[in-house]
C-alpha cells in the first residue's frame, strides 16, 4: 500500500506529461489527490508492519505529517482546476508535473526510516519545488527562484555532511556505520559524542534553513511572495513540515543519546524558535505585501513548532497539532490571497482595500483564515498554542512562556494593522476589474478547509488524538 | 595504495587554490569536472573492489565528471560571458584566505577524535578545505554560475568526507543523492538562462528587487 502512495503521484505526473491538452490535464491534480487521500487515510486505520529491511515504515510522526500534506494537497488539487482555468495563457505542464513529484517526494519523506533516504526525499522536494515558484516568469519570481534553490540546496547539503558526521559517530561505536534510525535509536547512548554534537549542529542549520528557521529564513519571504497561492500554501505546509519531520528525527535520536544532547538541541530549538518570533514580530509590521506578510507569518510559526519541540513534556502535544493546523490555516490563508491578488491584479495594501465588499468569499475566508492562525479561539491553532503556553508555565519556563506570548501579541497587532484594511472597507475607485470572480472551485477548498480548522477546534475526533498521542510517545511523553 | 590515496586528495586541494585564483568560468568547470573524476577514482583506492563500489566510481564520474560540466558549461555558452568580473574579495586576496584554510583545516583535523585507521589519512583536511572553499566561492564572487560552481565545490569536500563511510551510504541513497544534484544543477542552468534573458546579465547583485523597504 506504501508503494501504491509513492507511485501514483509519480504516475499522475506521467499522466501530466503525455496529455497534450492545456485545459484537460490540471484533472489529474484532483483525481491522484483523492486517491492519495484515500490511501492516506487507509494506511493511518491500519498501518502495515515496516518493510525493506525496517527502511520503510509510517509511524505515528510520519502519519501526522502524511495527513497534513495529504489534505492539504487535495484541497490545492482542486484549487488548482479553477486557478489554472484562468491561466491558459501558459502551458501548466511543469507545473502540474512538478506538484505530482513533489508530492511523492513528500509521501516518501514520511515513510522513511533511513536518514540517507530521507535526505534524498528531501532534497527532491527542494528541486521538484523550484520550478513552481517560477511560475509567473518574470523578473522577480527569477530572483526569488534564484535566492530559494541556493540557500535551500546549501543548506540541505550541510544536512548530508551532519548526516555523514552522525555515520562517522556510530562508525566509532561500533566500526559498523548505519543511519537506519531503529538501529540508531538501540544504539544511540554509546555514541561517540564529539561527533554527535558536530552532526546535530549541522543537521539544525541545515533542516532549520530548509523550514525557513531564523536566521536561516531569508529566501521565504521572497519565495512565498512570489509563488502562485497554491504553490506557497504547499510550501508553507508541506515543505515546512517536511523539514520538520526531519528535525523530529533528530529529536529522537538526541532523546535516545542520553540527556547531555537531548539538552543542548533543546535549548537551541528554543533559541532559533524565539528568534524567528522576533524576526517575524519586527518585519510583520507595516508589512505592505500581503503575501509578503503570510511569510513571516511562516516564519512566526515554524518558530513555535520548534519552541514546542524545545520545552518538550505536554509542549510536544502541542508542537505536534500545531503542525497540522498551521498547515491547514497557511492553506486556506494562501489560497484565498491567492483569489485576492488575481482580483485586483496587486498584492499590496496600498492598492487592496475593501476585500470583503469586492470578493465576499474569499475576503471572508481570509479574515477568518488571520483569525485562526493568530491563534483566537474557537479554531485548532489557540488550542495547540494553548497547550505550548500552558506547558511552558507548567514547566516552570517563565521567561520563554511570558515571551512567546509578548511575540504573539506583537504578531496579532500588526498582523491586524495589515489585514483589516485589506478586507474592510470600500474597495478604492481606481482599482479596475479584473476579469476574476468568486468561483465555486476557488472557494469551497479553503471553506473545507477552514471548516476542518474549526472542527479540530472544537470537537477534534479521537482518533487525531490517539495519533497525537503516539507521536509524542516516541518523542519522550509518558503515554 | 594509500600513498596514492593521499596524492590525489592534495591534488583535489590543489584544485581549490587554482579555482580560487582564476577569472575564467570555463576554466573553473573544467577544474571542478576534475574534481569530480579524482572523487570518483578514490572510493576505489580505500576500499576493497565489489559491485557497489564500481557502481559508485563509474556513476560519480559519469554524474560529476561529464554530465554537470556539460550542463553548466552550456549555461555559459548561451549566456554569453567568459569571465567573472569584480568579485566582492579579489582573487589574490581569496587565494590567500583559501591558503589560510587549507593550513587551519590540518590543524583541525589533527585534533578530531578520529578512528585509528583514519588519523594517518589526508580525507578529512582535504574535506574541510574543500568545503570552506566551497563557501569562499558561494560569498565573494556576483555571477550565478560562479556560486553554482561555488556549491558544487560544496558538495565535493561533502563527497570527500564521506570516503570514510561508504558502507554507512547504501547504493540506492548515494544515486539518489547524485540524481538529485544533477537535476539541481539542470533546474539552476535554466533559472541562469533566464537571469540572463530577463537582466542582460547573470550578476547576482542585480537581484535585489525583492527585500524589506
Amino acid at each position: 500500500m506504501i508503494t501504491a502512495l509513492l507511485l501514483i503521484p509519480l504516475l499522475g505526473a506521467l499522466a501530466a506529461w503525455v496529455i497534450p491538452d492545456n485545459r484537460r490535464r490540471p484533472l489529474v491534480l484532483p483525481v491522484i489527490a483523492t486517491l492519495h487521500l484515500g490511501l492516506t487515510v487507509l494506511l493511518l486505520a491500519d498501518p502495515p508492519p515496516a518493510s525493506l529491511n525496517g527502511w520503510i515504515w509510517l509511524d505515528p510522526l510520519g502519519g501526522l505529517v502524511l495527513l497534513c500534506i495529504s489534505l492539504l494537497f487535495t484541497v490545492c488539487a482542486f484549487y488548482a482546476v479553477g486557478y489554472l482555468a484562468y491561466r491558459q495563457e501558459r502551458s501548466n505542464r511543469v507545473l502540474c508535473m512538478g506538484l505530482l513529484v513533489c508530492l511523492a517526494a513528500m509521501g516518501l519523506v514520511t515513510v522513511s526510516q533511513h536518514l540517507g533516504l530521507l535526505w534524498v526525499a528531501l532534497e527532491t522536494t527542494t528541486v521538484s519545488m523550484a520550478p513552481l515558484i517560477y511560475f509567473n516568469k518574470n523578473a522577480r519570481s527569477i530572483e526569488a527562484t534564484w535566492k530559494y534553490l541556493l540557500i535551500c540546496s546549501v543548506g540541505i547539503a550541510l544536512a548530508l555532511l551532519g548526516l555523514l558526521f552522525l555515520a562517522y559517530s556510530t562508525y566509532l561505536a561500533q566500526q559498523d556505520a548505519t543511519l537506519l534510525l531503529s538501529a540508531l535509536l538501540a544504539t544511540a547512548r554509546g555514541l561517540n559524542p564529539g561527533w554527535l554534537h558536530a552532526a546535530v549542529i549541522f543537521l539544525l542549520v541545515g533542516y532549520g534553513s530548509k523550514m525557513g528557521l531564523a536566521p536561516l529564513h531569508t529566501w521565504k519571504p521572497d519565495a512565498y511572495g512570489e509563488a502562485p497561492g497554491m504553490v506557497g500554501a504547499l510550501l508553507a505546509g508541506g515543505l515546512v513540515n517536511c523539514a520538520f519531520l526531519a528535525i523530529l528525527r533528530v529529536y529522537q535520536v538526541c532523546l535516545a543519546s542520553g540527556s547531555t544532547e537531548l539538552r543542548f538541541f533543546q535549548q537551541a530549538l528554543v533559541g532559533m524558535g524565539l528568534l524567528s518570533m522576533a524576526f517575524a514580530a519586527v518585519f510583520m509590521a507595516r508589512q505592505a505585501d500581503f503575501k509578503r506578510m503570510l511569510a513571516y507569518s511562516s516564519v512566526e510559526h515554524v518558530g513555535i513548532l520548534a519552541i514546542g519541540l524545545g520545552l518538550g513534556n505536554g509542549a510536544l502535544f502541542g508542537a505536534l497539532f500545531h503542525l497540522l493546523n498551521n498547515g491547514l490555516t497557511k492553506g486556506v490563508l494562501f489560497l484565498t490571497s491567492g483569489n485576492i491578488h488575481r482580483s485586483y491584479g496587486n498584492k499590496t495594501t496600498e492598492v487592496v482595500r475593501g476585500a470583503l465588499t469586492r470578493l465576499p468569499w474569499s475576503g471572508g475566508l481570509f479574515l477568518a483564515g488571520f483569525i485562526a492562525i493568530t491563534g483566537s479561539p474557537p479554531f485548532a491553532p489557540f488550542i495547540s498554542e494553548y497547550t505550548i503556553v500552558s506547558s511552558a508555565f507548567v514547566d516552570g519556563r517563565y521567561l520563554v512562556a511570558g515571551l512567546l506570548l509578548l511575540f504573539l501579541t506583537i504578531v496579532f497587532i500588526g498582523m491586524a494593522l495589515t489585514v483589516l484594511p485589506m478586507v474592510m472597507g470600500a474597495p478604492p475607485e481606481e482599482a479596475t476589474p479584473s476579469g476574476y470572480r468568486d468561483s465555486l472551485l476557488m472557494v469551497c477548498p479553503p471553506l473545507v478547509t477552514m471548516a476542518i480548522i474549526l472542527v479540530l477546534g472544537v470537537w477534534p475526533p479521537a482518533p487525531l488524538l490517539t495519533l497525537l498521542k503516539n507521536g509524542a510517545a516516541l518523542l519522550g511523553v509518558p503515554s | 595504495m594509500n600513498s596514492l590515496a593521499d596524492q590525489l586528495l592534495v591534488l583535489v586541494m590543489l584544485i581549490n587554490l587554482v579555482m580560487l585564483g582564476s577569472s575564467r568560468l570555463i576554466f573553473s568547470i573544467r577544474a571542478v569536472a576534475a574534481q569530480g573524476v579524482i572523487l570518483g577514482i578514490l572510493p576505489s583506492l580505500v576500499h576493497p573492489l565489489s559491485f557497489h563500489l564500481v557502481a559508485i566510481t563509474a556513476s560519480i564520474i559519469l554524474a560529476k565528471g561529464i554530465v554537470i560540466p556539460y550542463l553548466i558549461g552550456d549555461a555559459v555558452h548561451k549566456a554569453h560571458i567568459r569571465r567573472e568580473v569584480e568579485p566582492f574579495i579579489g582573487y589574490l586576496p581569496t587565494l590567500f584566505l583559501g591558503a589560510v584554510c587549507t593550513a587551519l583545516a590540518f590543524v583541525f583535523a589533527a585534533r578530531l577524535p578520529l578512528a585509528p585507521e583514519h588519523r594517518s589519512l589526508l580525507v578529512v583536511p582535504a574535506s574541510i578545505a574543500t568545503l570552506l572553499t566551497g563557501f569562499l566561492i558561494l560569498t565573494t564572487r556576483r555571477k550565478a554560475i560562479s556560486q553554482v560552481i561555488g556549491y558544487l565545490v560544496l558538495e565535493n569536500g561533502i563527497f570527500v568526507f564521506g570516503l570514510l563511510l561508504t558502507e554507512a551510504m547504501p547504493f540506492m541513497v548515494e544515486a539518489g543523492a547524485l540524481l538529485d544534484l544533477l537535476v539541481g544543477i539542470f533546474v539552476m542552468g535554466i533559472v541562469i538562462n533566464q537571469i540572463s534573458q530577463e537582466f542582460s546579465t547573470i550578476d547576482t547583485s542585480r537581484l535585489r528587487a525583492l527585500k524589506e523597504e
